[in-house]
């Protein structure tokens, strides 16, 4: 019986949420690939998640803690994950399918010889073998796709596409892998880490909520508005490019085909019209509020619920009958 | 110092997408083609390194001869000269195969440095940069919102979800660059017009001695084997706000109905 690797992405000792729902998925599938679960810890922290990795499904932890781990760019992890599949029985190792994990699954791919396949929002087992489903163009076209037989499947999972659900596991095997970089992997340093978050409001990539403004707010202190709205609902904020654009909102909340991919379950755009760019990294949102006071605005086509009117008079009042609900 | 910037051929996003039944890729002559969008941001800073620090400059496109406008598209931004690489072979290459035509494509020319776009408006799949920069043994320094060469040192700005770290290399090296690195300028009329006479050199896989097996629909190793278009989403609830609150009222209420709140 074969192992499922699942790649955990994880910050300060935590797994985050796209780890819990990867493992998830992994188990919901092990039995159809006839494969037990076990989960890949890079970095420091490994024995402290254990038993959350267990719990949604790890029956076995690799991890790796040296210090080479953290000061330089992708192949550490790269190397890692090669040594992993040396000890391991695998033939397919899920990973987050966020920008620089790819670049860790596409350098492995490459010298593994594997098949890479992004943006993964559903999966099967077929003949021992992966069938993906994945969107593509914005979520236009649904397609289905596979690594070709005898290759390494290397999975990029996309956020919110399965549920994290606990499965009341043991503690897992924890097993220590040995790494020796090459010299290549230390070529490329990393000097600083600049942190920009000071909230502690969820990434918009792994919100359940996120609360969208765009030109229509008019100034940059109308991201206050959509700070106060999604606190409410502890949701995330992000950005139409529109707004990025004017330096209204950092680029790295930018929602759309050149900025983040999302799929909430619940979207609430202010002042955004919905351009085909915007909604290519939204429309996958399972429920869709706007606020506009276009009527004939593009984003209403898609919307489940839309407020035609001024976003200052209805967000305001939103947030008080909000606030009245939650007591 | 040389620079190459790989450059794609995609459909215009803002029109429509016509995919062939028979070989399930995207027919790059129906529709309208553009220079990826992305690629821009790319072009805009390998100007600047010309600007700055003299750097020549040659743009590489791995796509059908009919690709060949957006080869001179984008040496009309003032770059230098033009490699393309066509042969039908290539056609239905995943992300890693195409990585592997590039790649070969500049073990055969000078560089220092390649700046790539981080991901490409239609295949969204990121990957292409990194595996290029495996495939030619350099570091990645992807998705740059800042880069700065001296001498022979590379520091770049790589965003992420929190913020960005500050990561550096010597040269030769790959990165890739987000669009919040710089604002594109436009190309001049001069330009336009000098693109005309660039040098630009064409080269086969035979050229480049790669087996054709290796690339294209044969050589993918991740395919795409059927799809289906999305289904219609229903119409939804539209409120009008009169002013008085109502709409507000009737969101919050919606909100709860579907336990948000
Ligand atoms: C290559 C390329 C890539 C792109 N990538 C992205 C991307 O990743 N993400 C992205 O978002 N865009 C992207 N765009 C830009 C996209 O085409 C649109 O220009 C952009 O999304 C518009 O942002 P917006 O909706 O905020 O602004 P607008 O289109 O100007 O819409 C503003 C809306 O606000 C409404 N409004 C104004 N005032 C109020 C008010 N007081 N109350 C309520 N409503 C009000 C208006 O009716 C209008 O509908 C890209 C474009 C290109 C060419
Ligand atoms: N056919 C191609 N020819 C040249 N460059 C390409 C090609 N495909 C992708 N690229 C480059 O790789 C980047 C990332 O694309 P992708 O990996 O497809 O998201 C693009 O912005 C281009 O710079």
């Amino acid at each position: 019986m074969g192992e499922m690797l699942v790649l955990i992405d994880h910050s300060e000792g935590q797994p985050r949420k796209l780890s819990l729902q990867m493992l998830s998925a992994a188990a919901g599938l092990a039995d159809d690939a006839g494969a037990s679960v076990a989960a890949v810890w890079l970095g420091p922290g490994a024995a402290g998640a254990a038993d959350t990795l267990g719990a949604y499904g790890a029956s076995k932890v690799y991890h790796w803690d040296a210090e080479e781990a953290h000061g330089f760019v992708t192949l550490p992890q790269v190397e890692a994950l090669q040594a992993v599949l040396e000890t391991a029985d695998a033939d397919v190792v899920f990973f987050a399918s966020t920008n620089h994990v790819k670049d860790v699954a596409s350098r492995l791919a490459i010298r593994v010889d594997g098949g890479v396949i992004t943006d993964v929002t559903g999966l099967r087992v077929e003949d021992g073998r992966f069938v993906a489903i994945k969107e593509v163009f914005g979520g236009d076209l649904i397609t289905t796709s596979k690594v070709a037989d005898g290759k390494l499947q290397l999975l990029g999972i996309a956020s919110n596409a399965f549920p994290a659900e606990e499965r009341g596991g043991g503690s897992p095997e924890l097993v220590a892998v040995d790494v020796a970089l090459s010299d290549d992997a230390t070529a490329a340093t990393v000097v600083s880490v600049e942190k920009q978050t000071t909230s502690d409001r969820p990434d918009i990539g792994e919100a359940a909520i996120v609360v969208a403004g765009g030109r229509g707010l008019g100034k940059e202190d109308g991201f206050e508005l959509m700070e106060e709205l999604a606190d409410v609902l502890g949701a995330g904020v992000g950005a139409s490019r529109a707004a990025t654009d004017a330096g209204w909102y950092p680029h790295r909340y930018q929602i759309g085909q050149t900025g983040r991919t999302i799929s909430p379950t619940l979207y609430i755009g202010s002042g955004i019209s919905g351009a085909i760019q915007h909604r290519a990294g939204m429309q996958t949102a399972q429920n869709i509020v706007a606020i506009n006071k276009d009527a004939e605005a593009p984003i209403f086509q898609i919307a489940d619920f839309g407020v035609v009117g001024d976003l200052y008079q209805v967000v305001p009042k939103l947030i008080e009958e909000l606030e009245a609900r939650k007591g | 110092m040389k620079v190459i910037v790989p450059v794609k051929r995609v459909p215009d996003t803002a029109g429509e997408k016509v995919i062939d039944k028979e070989t399930l890729t995207v027919d790059r002559d129906a529709g309208e083609s553009v220079l990826c969008p992305v690629n821009e941001f790319a072009i805009e800073e390998a100007v600047r390194l010309k600007e700055n620090l003299g750097a020549e400059v040659t743009v590489l496109l791995v796509g059908p001869e009919s690709a060949q406008s957006v080869v001179r598209k984008a040496l009309s931004y003032g770059l230098d000269a033009g490699l393309q690489v066509t042969d039908d072979a290539i056609a239905g290459s995943d992300a890693l195969g195409t990585a592997r035509v590039i790649a070969k494509a500049l073990e055969g020319v000078e560089w220092d440095l390649v700046v790539f776009g981080n991901q490409s408006t239609d295949a969204r799949t990121c990957l292409v940069p990194a595996a290029v920069a495996e495939l030619l043994g350099v570091p990645s320094l992807t998705y740059a919102r800042h880069l700065h060469v001296e001498d022979d040192k590379i520091t770049v700005h790589r965003e992420h979800e929190e913020g960005f770290d500050v990561v550096e290399s010597s040269l030769p090296a790959v990165v890739s660059v987000v669009e919040a690195i710089n604002e594109p300028r436009y190309p001049s009329f001069k330009g336009i017009m000098a693109a005309k006479s660039k040098p630009l050199d064409v080269k086969s896989l035979a050229d480049l001695g790669v087996e054709p097996e290796q690339v294209g629909a044969n050589g993918a190793v991740a395919t795409m084997y059927a799809f289906e278009p999305r289904p219609p989403k229903e119409a939804g609830t539209v409120v009008e706000d009169d002013g008085s609150g109502a709409a507000a009222t009737r969101l919050a209420d919606w909100l709860v109905e579907k336990k948000f709140v």
